[in-house]
């Protein structure tokens, strides 16, 4: 056996690389996955490595998420921090050099888009902060643009052949979303001013374009969980001016919001926060839809 | 772009008037399409003239705070600007410090019995080769544990490099010191250093990734209080494969218990493993590996129990690891922050050929020493809450087969299957803090039941890197 052992090492070896017509993209999160896919189209073969159900930031650099990388071609990441508990070390153990920080296959939405909520000191005391500011930036879908030109302008680099298809499917992109933005806007004007109380700190962006108020969040620090004392503080803040609804994430822990909730009566509202969120939240288009939906269905029983 | 479609299926209409049946009738559906598409234009349009309008009946009237959230309700749609503070910020995934510092503080109470010369009965000790301070293992009442201090960077576009020192009273041992490639490509990897042997599961880790205090008895019987490192080159390789498989290899100077520092110009111990692992469904992922060791010792110390007391012995041979692990994790919706469940398993097969040269009373005997030995563990942790987890481990050994020959020395052979039952339980304020309870029946040593209590606390300071699965 333990001279079997090397021979059949070089054999691996030799195994040549799978050829695939496809660009292999690994998205990490779902909504980088849904906008590769828009990109891309029939050039691409994505896949995505968390789900709309998985805290991005609580991610293990898993085996099966290795073998993904490892024949990966573009890596397309939130960055800002997002991900930087299991990123950085699944791109080192996969051995891939075309998904190396600094290559063309490693692609960082972050990396065009004007962060938010930029702390002005990064203490842990202050819990698990991102110091380059809030990554949670594509619950403004004014911020999806721009990295999705960018990321054709990249998929152009990976794969020259497709720079035509990119940029034309980047235009029909373009103009159905930019439709579709201008149709959310409208729908949404209603919301503007509405007061919430969040389970983490994920809706800023959201909050920002809609302009809705923020109230705080149910965390008392960015990933530290909620005690009781902390929700009883919280309920007894809302007794006076009560929020309008508390938003959770649908990857979020719902017993903290259902607690405050039972206690002040706020309705307590499940956002798909990433595309596959909800049943109807099948790509981005269906991720904003179902959240304004989501979002005045609430605002609606607030206001009886 | 609305007005260009238009124009084409209006120049499809009048080009082609002979078009057949059915194209007609797309582009009848076409058309049905675009005007449904202005008319939801005109809606949009419509609402936003009137928002406006009502904008403009309020004008004078302040404006929230946050008006300037809000997109302006004609013209083009703008791309978002700096209205948030404009500083330019590092907004890489990649670690911000350069070098990426790491200091975790470990420390513990530990109450148990007082018993001379601990060893695991049955296995010749390994602790000769680190001296007496180990992870606190054997040491009672309150211990301050090996402080980790690591520092980790990418050296250049081509290399990154890692050191960890560990740091205890008088001394500071360089634990891990390497080099690794990291734009070889293809799935390769090349590591050369001091580094920890990517054999069986655990020995990679350092010991605060460890689920409970203190290592298995397995590792210590196989390595003594620290895993085995290797100094020497380490070559990795992961296959292009929808199925995680890596191969690994390394070759390394071996002066660590099995083996010992001969001083020679050719490698020392030899080490091979393959992992596979892979995902069921979407809450179930799970790794297997196996792992082959080799090391030669020259003149390795250890002491033993003869016909006439304590002597000192030096073991001349070969020594041949085995290692089958195996881990599995749960979590509901592969989400692992609230619940998750993580089970793991080792087993190792040791094969030692020499022979030993025993000082008994003066006289210096030439014993022949072949044994095999086994032994494994099996550990389950819970994580029932965000904060809480609680855990389970079994540790058994087998002293095996003990072929001494006609053994002149008159070594006394202790045929003993040591075994161990630890129960914990910790609590972490954030990931960086962690404070544990355990609780252990320790029958490592024969004729011996140790009930030890442990509280232990691990403190995460600075940049600290992902840990691997």
């Amino acid at each position: 056996m333990t001279k079997r052992f090397p021979v059949l090492f070089c054999l691996l070896c030799a195994l040549p690389a799978v050829a695939s017509a496809a660009v292999k993209i690994l998205a990490t999160v779902p909504e980088w996955g849904a906008l590769a896919r828009e990109i891309g189209g029939e050039r691409v073969d994505v896949t995505v490595a968390t789900t709309a159900m998985q805290d991005p930031h609580r991610i293990e650099a898993r085996p099966s998420l290795i073998a993904r990388a490892r024949t990966a071609e573009v890596i397309v990441a939130t960055g800002a921090d997002l991900e930087i508990g299991w990123l950085p070390l699944l791109v080192r153990e996969s051995g891939n050099r075309r998904i190396q920080l600094g290559q063309p296959g490693y692609f960082e939405a972050a990396s065009v888009v004007q962060l938010r909520d930029i702390p002005p000191t990064a203490n842990r005391a202050m819990g698990d902060v991102h110091a380059a500011g809030d990554p949670h930036f594509h619950l403004d879908p004014r911020n999806i643009l721009p990295v999705a030109s960018a990321l054709a302008e990249r998929l152009a680099q990976v794969d020259p052949a497709g720079a035509a298809a990119y940029r034309d499917n980047l235009d029909r992109f373009t103009g159905r979303w930019r439709t579709a933005v201008m149709r959310w806007e409208t729908e949404g004007a209603s919301l503007k001013g509405t007061a919430f109380l969040q389970a983490h700190r994920s809706f800023g962006y959201l909050a920002y374009w809609l302009g809705l108020e923020n109230r705080g969040e149910l965390e008392p620090k960015p990933g530290i969980e909620p005690g009781s004392a902390h929700l009883s503080r919280i309920v007894a803040s809302q007794q006076s001016v009560p929020a309008a609804m508390i938003l959770r994430a649908a990857y979020q822990d719902e017993t903290a919001a259902r607690w405050v909730s039972e206690r002040t009566g706020i309705a307590f509202v499940t956002l798909p926060f990433t595309v596959g969120g909800t049943p109807q939240a099948t790509d981005l288009f269906g991720l904003f839809d179902d959240t304004l939906s989501r979002l005045k269905n609430a605002a609606r029983q607030a206001r009886p | 772009m609305l007005i260009r479609m238009l124009v084409a299926a209006m120049t499809c209409a009048f080009v082609f008037p002979a078009l057949a049946e059915d194209q007609n009738a797309r582009l009848a559906a076409e058309l049905a399409t675009l005007r449904e598409q202005v008319a939801q234009m005109k809606t949009v349009y419509e609402n936003r003239i009137a928002a406006l309008e009502e904008k403009l009946a309020t004008v004078g009237k302040p404006e929230p705070a946050n008006d300037a959230a809000l997109v302006p309700r004609t013209g083009p749609l703008p791309l978002p600007v700096s209205q948030a503070a404009s500083r330019v910020s590092a907004k890489s995934n990649a670690p911000s410090f350069n070098p990426e510092i790491s200091l975790v503080l470990q420390g513990a109470y530990t109450n148990r019995k007082e018993v001379e010369e601990r060893h695991i009965g049955g296995f010749v000790g390994a602790d000769n080769h680190h001296g007496e301070h180990g992870h606190g293992d054997d040491r009672r009442g309150f211990t301050l544990d090996e402080t980790e201090l690591v520092l980790a960077a990418d050296i250049d576009p081509y290399w990154r490099g890692q050191t960890m020192l560990a740091v205890s009273d008088g001394e500071i041992e360089v634990e891990e010191a390497w080099f690794q490639t990291t734009a070889l490509g293809r799935g390769a990897r090349i590591k050369a250093g001091r580094f920890l042997s990517g054999i069986g599961y655990l020995n990679e880790q350092h010991p605060h990734q460890w689920d409970f205090y203190g290592q298995p008895l397995m590792y210590k019987a196989l390595f003594g209080s620290h895993n085995y490192a290797q100094d020497g080159l380490q070559l990795k390789w992961v296959a292009p494969l929808d199925t995680f498989l890596e191969l690994g290899a390394e070759v390394g100077r071996g002066q660590n218990f099995p083996g010992d520092d001969r001083n020679v110009s050719s490698a020392n111990s030899h080490a091979l493993f393959a992992h596979v692992g892979g995902d069921i469904g979407v809450s179930n992922s799970w790794r297997a590996g196996l792992s082959w060791l080799r090391t030669r010792a020259g003149k390795r110390e250890s002491h033993f129990e003869t016909d006439h007391g304590d002597a000192p012995g030096a073991f001349n041979g070969r020594s041949r690891v085995w290692i089958a692990d195996f881990v599995y994790k749960w979590a509901p919706d592969g989400n692992p922050a609230r619940n998750n469940f993580k089970f793991q398993a080792e087993y190792f097969h040791r094969a030692e050929n020499g022979n030993l040269s025993v000082n008994n009373g003066g006289n210096l005997y030439g014993n022949l020493w072949r044994t095999r030995q086994s032994g494994y563990y099996l550990a389950g942790v819970y994580q029932f809450t965000p904060n809480w987890r609680t855990g389970l481990r079994y540790d058994r050994l087998s002293s095996g087969r003990q072929n001494l020959g006609d053994n002149p020395a008159g070594i006394e052979i202790v045929n003993y299957r040591p075994n161990r039952v630890s129960a914990m339980a910790d609590y972490s304020w954030s990931e960086f803090s962690r404070l544990r309870l355990q609780l252990s029946r320790d029958r490592a040593v024969p004729g011996v039941t140790d009930n030890q209590v442990t509280l232990q606390y691990i403190m995460n300071l600075g940049s600290h890197g992902a840990h691997k699965f």
